[in-house]
């Protein structure tokens, strides 16, 4: 391959590069040490966290208010931050063994090589979110109702039949999977893993904080716009009216910080020297 | 620098040279890489501009505009109180004592667990004066209670507010001697059971004694949600039936006069008919609880936990810098003593944290309280040794967390792995606790068992038993005492270097 591809290059031949920067990195992925423990851990701690909250969740006052589904799935909180660390490695450990000459040498198409490490990223996290939300689920459906929260309060029944549950489900993998894109897109702005694990749990968990002392209206803003506060809007299957962004639209917020944070990151990577 | 290997025992008087020349080292190796500096300046700012955002207020505007903030009645001791209660009262001067029999306690809507009623001696008429009084409770038997915190069980198994009636009464006694009042209570009025003596400093001469009511609100939870629970309360009254009631003393009796004590609500008051007196009061006399509205003093150091992100990212990348492109090889070299390497870093972080959080700390504070009294909120008081415990034990917790950080560095050799561990671990707890992600239960546990147990440091209030409130992490009370947080976050931060060192010295370089 020549190192200055001519911008007519054929379609077919950008095709077959991507196909084997994809390759490429699947490889990476599949060979790195820890990839498989790594993910296993974050599916581990979520249904961890979440078993903790449903055991210590009970539900005595006529009006229950509790969101079964948002109980089972609060293992998204801690689970998260593993995904953070793979989505910033996936890049910044490059930049840290200077590996990163290599796969740019291999492939000089800069843009093509963020993109891959996207795609394989994403379908890595998205078996990892399905495992990790499945098993939080399971947990939920066995003890939750037996707390005094499920069908028998009026509440959702923890069944991907039920709409709103199935949206949590699908929604949480989903921003699962765009939190691995906005550490992967923070990590190539940043090229640095410390600065951008650092930045990316801070934006994950500094806006409920600032939320919290900034009053009710002032609050609700922060929360609209913080990547998990917004979010995780996404696992709401009861009090919808009351939500500071609705369920999708919070989604989207999360997916509009991650496109930045990818698009920011391809900048970086075509503008500056490896 | 000299590489031999010095076999000079360490001096009572401390640091020997070597160890001095380490530290230097590795603090010319902190100050020399910018962003880690701009690092420890950003974890000192951000907890100020945390506390710039805070716009909670209290307090009601008045119809001709006039902001009237919140306030709360202050105890003998300094501390916020809660003084509302309805007594029939008469002065009492010198030394004396007043004796009843009690013969029924009864609550609308209902007897609450912390209904009161009995005989108290109280300095003055004012909210928040010092008194004594010796009661019988809706549920908890016969206590003495004192100046607001102090709170005696009578020995023994004691009189409950179902059992006493005009056929089995309750005799309660309360005996004034220069500054203390001895409580006792009997069941015949002859034979007498001492239930405590206690000393109310600066006791005036001429003192009210009388018969008092008073019952705290209601409380039932109509609604529990994962960002709280919602509860409809109502306002509650005690009354309390009393006879045969005698006010020994060296000057004649006086005429009964019923007393609003604070705001006891409306339809209080007592009724005396032929010696007999009927009391009925609504509030509580009690410590201040969150229940008040009342702002405690770590609320300006909120932003401490965004200062703490900055400074675990600077601590992880001080060691597991060290790893990247072997460095670490040139630092073992000119100090082959591994151990000794990790504490002259574990030294300099430590420092550098802890006077970074503390500058943070130390301007926040005043800041936070003029912006929150600013916008109606009442601090609530604390000692002048509470207020340092919090500030600098805030500073500690930090330093401490980083530390701890250092030492996850050292351990896992990984930055994204170290930094993540550290966050999850200090951060993510106190967050889902305090900001009511987690329901209070599953809360206290992660604040008791991880380390962000250390940030029971900034409890500056007191929770009582003889209270019922939500005491919760979002309220500012912890479920361990501040020091035992603080010796948790430690254990942890020990256990890591422990783990750190043998690591440290049993991998290659």
């Amino acid at each position: 391959m020549t190192a200055l591809a001519p911008r007519e290059a054929s379609r077919a031949r950008t095709a077959s590069t991507a196909g084997a920067t994809l390759q490429a990195e699947w490889t990476k992925a599949r060979t790195a040490p820890g990839t498989f423990w790594l993910l296993l851990a974050g599916a581990g701690l979520t249904v961890a966290l979440g078993l903790l909250a449903d055991a210590a969740t009970r539900c005595q006052a006529a009006a229950c208010a509790i969101d079964p589904a948002k109980t089972a799935l609060i293992g998204v909180y801690l689970g998260q931050a593993v995904i953070v660390i793979a989505g910033v490695s996936a890049i910044g450990g490059e930049y840290g063994n200077r590996m990163i000459l290599t796969t740019l040498t291999a492939t000089p198409r800069r843009s093509i090589v963020l993109l891959a490490k996207a795609v394989i990223l994403a379908g890595l996290v998205a078996v990892t979110g399905v495992v990790a939300v499945g098993g939080s689920l399971l947990a939920g459906r066995l003890i939750l109702p037996g707390h005094g929260i499920g069908p028998a309060r009026g509440l959702p029944p923890l069944s991907l039949g039920d709409d709103a549950v199935l949206r949590a489900a699908i929604g949480t993998v989903l921003y699962l999977v765009l939190i691995a894109l906005l550490s992967l897109g923070t990590a190539a702005t940043t090229r640095d893993t410390a600065t951008a694990t650092g930045t990316v749990l801070a934006l994950l968990y500094l806006f409920p904080i600032i939320a919290a002392v900034a009053g009710a209206q002032a609050g609700r803003h922060v929360q609209q716009v913080g990547p998990m506060t917004a979010g995780l809007a996404i696992q709401a299957t009861i009090g919808l009216r009351d939500l500071p962004i609705g369920p999708w639209a919070g989604l989207g917020v999360l997916a509009a910080w991650a496109a930045g944070a990818l698009i920011a990151g391809a900048a970086s990577l075509r503008s500056r020297d490896a | 620098m000299s590489t031999t290997t010095r076999t000079r025992p360490a001096t009572a008087r401390g640091l020997d040279d070597s160890f001095r020349a380490l530290v230097r080292a590795e603090w010319t190796k902190f100050r020399t890489v910018r962003g880690w500096v701009i690092g420890m300046l950003i974890a000192a700012l951000v907890t100020v501009v945390i506390v710039l955002l805070d716009h909670s207020s209290c307090g009601i505007v008045t119809p001709n505009g006039a902001p009237v903030g919140c306030s709360a009645t202050i105890g003998p001791a300094g501390e916020a109180v809660t003084d509302d209660f309805y007594f029939a009262a008469q002065p009492l001067t010198g030394n004396g004592s007043l004796t009843a029999r009690l013969t029924a306690l009864t609550g609308q809507p209902s007897l609450g667990s912390w209904a009161k009623g009995g005989i108290i001696m109280k300095a003055s008429t004012r909210p928040g004066s010092a008194y004594a009084a010796i009661m019988l409770t809706g549920t908890q038997g016969v206590r003495m209670q004192y100046d607001y915190t102090g709170d005696i069980a009578a020995p023994g198994k004691t009189a409950q507010a179902g059992s006493v009636s005009a056929a089995t009464p309750l005799w309660l006694r309360l005996v004034r001697s220069g500054d203390s009042v001895t409580g006792y209570e009997s069941a015949d009025g002859t034979a007498w059971t001492t239930v405590g003596t206690v000393t109310l400093a600066g006791l005036p001469g001429t003192i009210q004694a009388g018969l008092f009511a008073t019952s705290p609100g209601t409380s039932r939870i109509t609604s529990e949600s994962i960002t709280g629970t919602s509860s409809s309360g109502g306002i509650a009254y005690a009354t309390a039936v009393l006879d045969h009631v005698s006010l020994a003393s060296s000057q004649p009796a006086g005429p009964w006069r019923g007393v609003a004590v604070g705001r006891p609500g409306p339809g209080t008051g007592f009724r005396h008919s032929g010696g007999r007196f009927a009391v009925t009061g609504s509030g509580d006399i009690a410590p201040g609880s969150p229940n008040d509205g009342g702002t405690p003093v770590e609320r300006t150091l909120f932003g401490a936990v965004a200062g703490l992100i900055t400074l675990i990212v600077v601590a992880v990348m001080f060691m597991t810098a060290e790893y990247r492109r072997g460095l670490l090889r040139v630092s073992l070299a000119a100090s082959p003593r591994r151990g000794r390497l990790l504490a002259a870093k574990a030294l300099v972080i430590g420092s550098v944290s802890f006077a970074a959080a503390l500058a943070g700390g130390l301007a926040s504070v005043p800041l936070g309280e003029w912006l929150l009294r600013s916008n109606g909120n009442f601090i609530l008081p604390a000692s002048g040794l509470t207020q340092a415990r919090v500030i600098v034990g805030t500073a500690a917790i930090l330093a401490i967390a980083a530390l701890f950080a250092l030492a996850l560095g050292a351990i896992m050799r990984s930055t994204a792995g170290a930094i993540t561990t550290a966050i999850v671990t200090t951060v993510l707890p106190y967050l889902l606790a305090t900001t009511m992600v987690l329901p209070a239960g599953a809360g206290d546990w992660l604040l008791a068992l991880t380390p962000a147990a250390g940030f029971a440091i900034q409890q500056s209030q007191t929770a009582y038993p003889q209270v019922i409130a939500s005491y919760t992490p979002g309220n500012g009370y912890y479920p361990l005492a501040p020091w035992a947080g603080f010796a948790v976050l430690c254990g942890y931060a020990i256990a890591a270097f422990a783990l750190a060192l043998v690591l440290l010295r049993r991998r290659d370089a």
